[in-house]
């Protein structure tokens, strides 16, 4: 089996990006161009001279992924190459905040790029700073959990929502927790044209603060408390991908992490509340 | 004229495997073959066992130590529990 | 080539349509609005590959940057705000040595909002390892955006190409446009040696630890200085193949036996060419350096072409805040190897469109036969 992305690469041990790459990549095959946004992924992948990357590569800056792709798409299809598929990988931080307009930019456009945001709920290549996709609660060191402030205070940016919402061909969110279902929905992109995303849950031992060996485990919990929801928006019909018949409460998933050991029950009931609230407006 | 670029693959100069302090190890007689441990890697460095092929086809799994950070998701998620971290002797 | 009378935006975009570039992505903003729109007639009209319409400058700079690592001739279009927003994208473009093309409608910077013609959009970038070619005229700037792909695209700098906003990019005059046929003999087909190729899966972008980064950055600077020749060889290929001469890095009108020179870039030069000719026929030696390329700056060619003056009065319509004039300073330090150097004032005006007559650039070459120095703000 070819390799598409080398071991060698310097993320930290359990990291959950590089498993969401290996994956993605494994359905998607050789005859891709990737676009990295600035991350923990492109950090780690491609320090000179060396790269983990077995298929094309191009790491711009942070903020414009979704134009670079454009302009790769575009310039392949100009000379003439109508197969070569490109994908971005990008984290939340270029995803949810710096590089959103830009996003927005290539939805509008229905760019032929399938953008891949591995989520791990933070700005971790620079240390765990809050990002808009940061949900109510956690501590980053920019929302630290402090006297008077408990973490975040604000919930998390619903991105899968707003791209659904610029009516592209397709709309996914997944988690690393179900591999099988994150495959699916790649392949289903793949044999898509236009512009697509898949939202993933990757979670990150460092910024998370857990133990290294449980990154599926957590990714999987969060779907199964039902913080994280998988589904897909093809066409702009909506589809469930999995409804547990029965919720894990959310504390199991909150007390497994670092970042939300200062929530007290009260706020942790709170937050139980606002999962089954966003369950309840599901149809 | 220098450009900042790389071959492909050149991570695989840097031997991960010095990070680790314990080693998953695989109890092979337990080990159902399922492909998960390969599957769930972060680094990529467990072969074996290949789920396009049936199960008397695949081949028992195989850690790279070079490059095995010693995460642990592989002993987390086998379904049989058949692997253990072993503290690496110094 | 046909020769028509038009605005000399549409002239622009017809000479970069000819270099059948693969991707041209651009954001409108005044002035150079008008070479985006004629653009993308030409892809409503099929004769054109692609025209994006992107969201921002920001966002058409990157999709060009893209278009030209996965092995496209790319161009873009933009002045002032749309330029600053670029800013770090220029950087990464030269960085990456992405050989794209970028006309510049040259306007002022805010604040205050300003939309008329000065230089200071694509002098802030001068430090960026792009190259920067100054026109004087419409036809130059037709002609010196076909010749930016053949420098680009050998050197594998970034060109940008400053066009005054207004003063050119909206002024109606007959021009010949060379077309596809002439093009395609003097541009040859873009085949970068680096690009994002499924049969060589290479990583482009990387990042540098301080010593490698040190040197690629040194790399930039001496590519940028070894332009020069590129610069000068594909200008007289041009002026072989299509008959108009521009001086190729710099352009010397009269100033051979002038006691008194005034330097300056873009289409101030046609008011200053006025106000020699009328100074001259009264029997005053005085004479014009134009300098054409800004980056590289013709450091040797300047020394010569100055060495020996009485006094220089460098003109030009940018400033850094709290220091010297760019181009003065630019001037100044070429100045400096020689054992007996010519005074060098520097004047700045023309900021924000503000008028810059024939009558002001005497005015320039009267103050500057006191033999003081001085700087002063026309």
């Amino acid at each position: 089996m070819e390799e598409y992305f080398s071991p060698g690469h310097s993320a930290c041990a359990g990291c959950g990006m590089p498993i969401t790459v290996r994956h993605a990549l494994n359905v998607l095959g050789k005859d891709v161009i990737v676009v990295n946004a600035t991350s923990c992924l492109e950090i780690v992948s491609s320090a000179y001279p060396r790269s983990a990357w077995g298929v094309p590569y191009i790491h711009s800056l942070f903020e414009n992924a979704g134009a670079i792709a454009a302009g790769v798409v575009a310039s392949l299809r100009s000379q003439g190459n109508n197969h070569t598929k490109v994908v971005i990988f990008a984290g939340d931080g270029s995803t949810y905040d710096i590089g959103f307009g830009v996003l927005s930019g290539m939805l509008e456009r229905n760019d032929d790029v399938l953008y891949i945001c591995y989520d791990n709920e933070a700005y971790m290549n620079t240390g765990n700073q809050r990002s808009g996709s940061t949900p109510f609660g956690a501590a980053t060191t920019t929302s630290p959990a402090g006297k008077v402030r408990h973490g975040k205070l604000q919930w998390k940016k619903p991105i899968a929502e707003i791209i659904a919402a610029h009516k592209v061909p397709y709309v996914a969110t997944a988690s690393i927790g179900y591999l099988a279902d994150f495959e699916n929905k790649v392949r289903r992109a793949k044999d898509l044209t236009g512009a697509r995303f898949i939202l993933t849950l990757a979670p990150c031992v460092t910024g998370w603060n857990y133990d290294s060996a449980k990154t599926i485990e957590i990714a999987k919990l969060a779907v199964d408390t039902g913080l994280w929801m998988l589904y897909e928006v093809e066409d702009g019909k909506f589809k469930l991908s999995l409804k547990p018949s029965q919720f894990t409460p959310v504390g199991d998933y909150l007390k497994m992490q670092g970042r939300f050991r200062h929530l007290n029950e009260d706020e942790i009931k709170f937050i139980q509340e606002h999962v089954n609230k966003s369950w309840s407006e599901v149809k | 004229m220098k450009f900042a670029i790389a071959k492909p693959r050149t991570s695989r100069e840097n031997k991960t495997g010095d990070w680790r302090s314990s080693r998953p190890v695989t109890d092979t007689a337990k080990c159902i073959k399922c492909g998960t441990c390969v599957s769930v890697c972060p680094e990529g460095c467990v072969s074996g066992p290949d789920v396009k092929k049936s199960i008397q086809e695949r081949e028992l799994p195989k850690t790279d130590y070079d490059y095995c950070k010693g995460c642990g998701i592989c002993a987390n998620e086998c379904p049989v529990k058949c692997i253990a971290m072993v503290l690496e002797e110094k | 080539m046909v020769r028509k009378t038009e605005e000399a935006s549409i002239a622009i975009a017809e000479a970069v349509k000819n270099c059948e570039p693969d991707v041209v992505a651009c954001y409108p903003i005044t002035p150079s609005t008008h070479i985006a729109e004629t653009l993308a007639k030409f892809y409503s009209d099929g004769e054109l590959k692609c025209f994006i319409a992107t969201e921002s400058e920001f966002a058409s700079i990157s999709a060009i940057c893209g278009a030209s690592a996965a092995g496209g001739r790319a161009f873009s279009t933009t002045s002032s705000q749309g330029l600053a927003l670029m800013h770090e994208v220029v950087y990464a473009a030269a960085g990456m040595r992405l050989p794209v093309v970028m006309v510049v409608g040259n306007r002022a910077l805010s604040a205050p909002l300003n939309i008329w013609c000065d230089h200071q959009d694509s002098i802030a970038e001068r430090d960026s390892g792009w190259i920067q070619l100054y026109c004087e005229s419409a036809q130059e700037g037709l002609d010196t955006a076909i010749q930016a792909f053949k420098i680009a695209e050998s050197t594998m700098l970034p060109t940008m190409v400053g066009v005054d906003g207004f003063y050119l990019t909206h002024t109606v005059e007959p021009v010949d446009v060379p077309t596809v046929e002439e093009v395609r003999k003097f541009l040859p087909k873009f085949n970068p040696q680096v690009k994002l190729d499924t049969e060589n899966p290479i990583s482009i972008g990387e990042y540098a630890m301080p010593a490698d980064y040190q040197s690629f950055r040194e790399d930039v600077h001496k590519d940028n200085l070894a332009a020069k020749s590129k610069i000068v060889e594909v200008h007289n290929e041009f002026q072989q193949m299509f008959g108009r001469n521009y001086g190729g890095l710099v352009e010397s009108y009269r100033s051979e036996d002038a006691d008194y020179v005034f330097v300056g870039m873009g289409s101030v030069i046609g008011n200053a060419k006025e106000a020699v000719d009328e100074l001259r026929a009264k029997g005053k030696k005085v004479g014009i350096v134009r300098i054409r390329s800004f980056r590289p700056f013709p450091e040797d060619e300047v020394r010569k072409m100055l060495e020996g003056k009485k006094h220089v009065a460098v003109f030009e319509k940018s400033y850094s805040m709290g220091s010297f004039a760019p181009v003065y300073a630019d001037v100044v330090n070429s100045l400096y190897p020689l054992k007996k150097r010519p005074m060098v004032s520097s004047f700045i005006g023309g900021l924000g469109g503000k008028d810059v007559t024939v009558k002001h650039v005497a005015e320039i070459f009267k103050t500057i036969r006191k033999r003081e120095h001085m700087r002063v703000w026309v």
